[in-house]
C-alpha cells in the first residue's frame, strides 16, 4: 500500500533539526522508519510533514566518557549489537539488540526510535531501565537529561515535548560486579513482538549479599516498568531462592497486562513471574 | 516540496531520479524495472523486498526512496543472472531451496550479506541471518542447506568462477545434500 502524502524535511544537523521541530510542531521525526512507516501505511498516523533524521551524522555512533557511554539516537540496532564497547560495557543491551525484530529490521531501526515510539513492548526498554540509562533531549530551548524510568508515560507517549529531539542515550558505568540477564518470550523465535520481557541486573558481593537489584519488565503494563517491590525483596539480603521467588511474585503482582492477539492478561501475569525467576537465577550466577 | 531529486546506483547503473517524498525504495526500484525486488507485506515482516543498501540487507518497503539518495543498491539480479548465476543462486537451485521463488531474491540477498560478513557460519548463525525472510513453500531445511552449500563453494573456489553446476553433478560433490527435514 502506498504511503500517505507528506512533506519530507531533511535537516543536515542537530541545529537544523531542532529549528524545524520548533517551527513545525505538526511534523513527526523519522528515525529508522521500521515503526513509523508501518503506522503511516495503516493510516494510524498521518502527519503533514516528516523530519528525516538520517542525514545527521552527529546522531550516530557510540562514544565512551569518564562516567558513561553515549549512544547517538540514530545508531542502528545492528550497529549496537556488533559494537565492542556495548558488548563490553553494556552486554545486557547487546542481548536485547540480538532479539530485536529481524536482521533486516535491525539494519534500519534505531535506539532513539525505539525509545520515542514508546511501545509497551519496546525491545530495548527493559534493558535501558535496568541499566539506569538516561535519555538526552535537545530543543531550541536547551538540553535536558531524563532517566529512562521517567520517560515512558503510556503506549506511544513519552515526556518528550513536541519541539524536542532525542539526541543520545546515556548508560552510566557500573562500579563493582554485576550479573545481568535478558528474557523475552515471543510467539516465535525471530521477528517477534514480546509477549512479556524481563531485564535484570544484580550487584552481588563475594559473600553472596545482593547490594542492589534492578528488575524491569516489558509488555505487561501500559509502559515498560521497574518493580521497586521486587527489587526490595533482594536488595541488602543474601541472594537465595526464597528471595528470588518473592521478587518474582512481586513482579507478577505489579504488572497490569492486557489481553491482545499475542496473549491473555492472565498468561502474561503468570509468565512474567517465571521469566523474572529465571532471569534472576542467571544474573545471580554472573555476579559471583 | 513533495518531489525529491535523488541519485541511486542500482546494480552498477546510476539513476538520476525525481521521486515523490512518500515513494518507498521498493516502489521506486520496481518502477525502474527491478521487479526481482518482490512486494510482500509492506510492513517489514516478510523480507521479500530485501535489497542490499550500501551492503546491508534491508527491507526496501521500510525505506523512503529519498532516504536512499546517494546509496548503492544491489538487487538479486545484480548478483547474477540465469546465464551467469552467482554461486549463492546456484546453491539455492541445487539444494532445492526454491519452489515458487517469491522469497528467493530476499533470501539470497540475506545470504549474501551473511557470507560477506561471516564466510563460514554455523547453522545457528545461518538460521538467525535468514530469520527476517519468510518462505511459505519449501520449508527452511533446504534453504539452510543452500546457504551452507554456498558458503562451502565460495570458500573452495576463491576468486575463480566455475560455470553453473548441474544438479546431477552435486551428488558427486564431497558434501551430500540433505533433502527433507533433517538438519546437521
Amino acid at each position: 500500500m502506498t504511503l500517505p502524502r507528506f512533506e519530507l524535511l531533511q535537516p543536515a544537523s542537530v541545529g537544523e533539526a531542532v529549528e524545524l521541530l520548533a517551527s513545525r510542531p505538526e511534523a513527526i521525526s523519522l528515525a529508522g522508519g521500521t515503526a513509523l512507516l508501518v503506522d503511516l501505511r495503516s493510516r494510524r498516523t498521518a502527519p503533514p510533514a516528516l523530519i528525516d533524521l538520517g542525514r545527521i551524522g552527529d546522531l550516530r555512533g557510540v562514544t565512551q566518557g569518564a562516567n558513561e557511554i553515549s549512544i547517538g539516537a540514530m545508531t542502528t540496532i545492528a550497529e549496537l549489537l556488533n559494537h565492542p564497547m556495548i558488548k563490553e560495557r553494556a552486554p545486557l543491551l547487546a542481548q536485547a539488540c540480538a532479539t530485536f525484530g529481524s536482521p533486516l529490521v535491525r539494519n534500519r531501526a534505531t535506539i532513539g526510535g525505539n525509545v520515542v515510539h514508546a511501545s509497551p513492548a519496546a525491545e530495548l526498554a527493559p534493558a535501558l531501565l535496568a541499566l539506569d540509562a538516561s535519555i538526552e533531549f535537545k530543543s531550541v530551548r536547551g538540553r535536558r537529561l531524563v532517566r529512562a524510568v521517567d520517560v515512558w508515560k503510556g503506549p506511544g507517549k513519552t515526556t518528550r515535548k513536541a519541539d524536542e529531539l532525542v539526541t543520545s542515550i546515556r548508560i552510566p558505568h557500573a562500579a563493582g560486579r554485576w550479573g545481568h540477564a535478558w528474557r523475552k518470550l515471543g510467539l516465535r523465535k525471530a521477528d517477534a513482538i514480546a509477549v512479556a520481557s524481563v531485564a535484570v541486573r544484580l550487584s552481588l558481593r563475594d559473600d553472596g549479599t545482593c547490594d542492589e537489584a534492578r528488575i524491569a519488565l516489558g509488555a505487561v503494563a501500559p509502559t515498560p516498568l521497574r518493580v521497586a517491590k521486587a527489587e526490595a525483596a533482594l536488595a541488602g539480603k543474601a541472594f537465595a531462592d526464597e528471595r528470588v521467588l518473592e521478587a518474582a511474585k512481586a513482579a507478577a503482582d505489579a504488572c497490569s497486562p492486557i489481553d491482545d492477539v499475542r496473549a491473555s492478561a492472565a498468561y502474561r501475569r503468570r509468565v512474567v513471574g517465571v521469566l523474572v525467576r529465571r532471569a534472576l537465577a542467571e544474573a545471580g550466577l554472573g555476579g559471583r | 516540496m513533495t518531489e525529491k531529486k535523488i541519485t541511486l546506483r542500482v546494480n552498477g547503473r546510476t539513476h538520476e531520479l525525481s521521486v515523490a517524498a512518500n515513494a518507498s525504495l521498493l516502489e521506486t526500484l520496481r518502477a525502474l524495472g527491478h521487479v526481482d525486488v518482490k512486494s510482500g507485506c509492506d510492513k517489514g515482516d516478510c523480507g521479500a523486498c530485501t535489497v542490499l543498501l550500501d551492503g546491508k540487507a534491508v527491507p526496501s518497503c521500510l525505506v523512503l526512496a529519498a532516504q536512499a539518495d546517494g546509496a548503492t543498491i544491489t538487487t538479486v539480479s545484480g548478483l547474477g543472472t540465469a546465464e551467469h548465476p552467482h554461486p549463492i543462486q546456484e546453491a539455492f537451485a541445487d539444494a532445492g531451496a526454491i519452489q515458487c521463488g517469491f522469497c528467493t531474491p530476499g533470501l539470497i540477498l540475506s545470504t549474501k550479506a551473511l557470507l560477506d560478513a561471516n564466510p563460514d557460519p554455523t547453522e545457528a548463525e545461518i538460521r538467525e541471518a535468514i530469520s527476517g525472510n519468510l518462505c511459505r513453500c519449501t520449508g527452511y531445511a533446504q534453504i539452510v542447506e543452500a546457504v551452507r552449500l554456498a558458503a562451502e563453494r565460495l570458500a573452495s573456489e576463491g576468486v575463480a568462477r566455475p560455470g553453473a553446476i548441474l544438479p546431477g553433478e552435486v551428488a558427486r560433490a564431497d558434501q551430500p545434500i540433505r533433502r527433507g527435514g533433517e538438519m546437521p
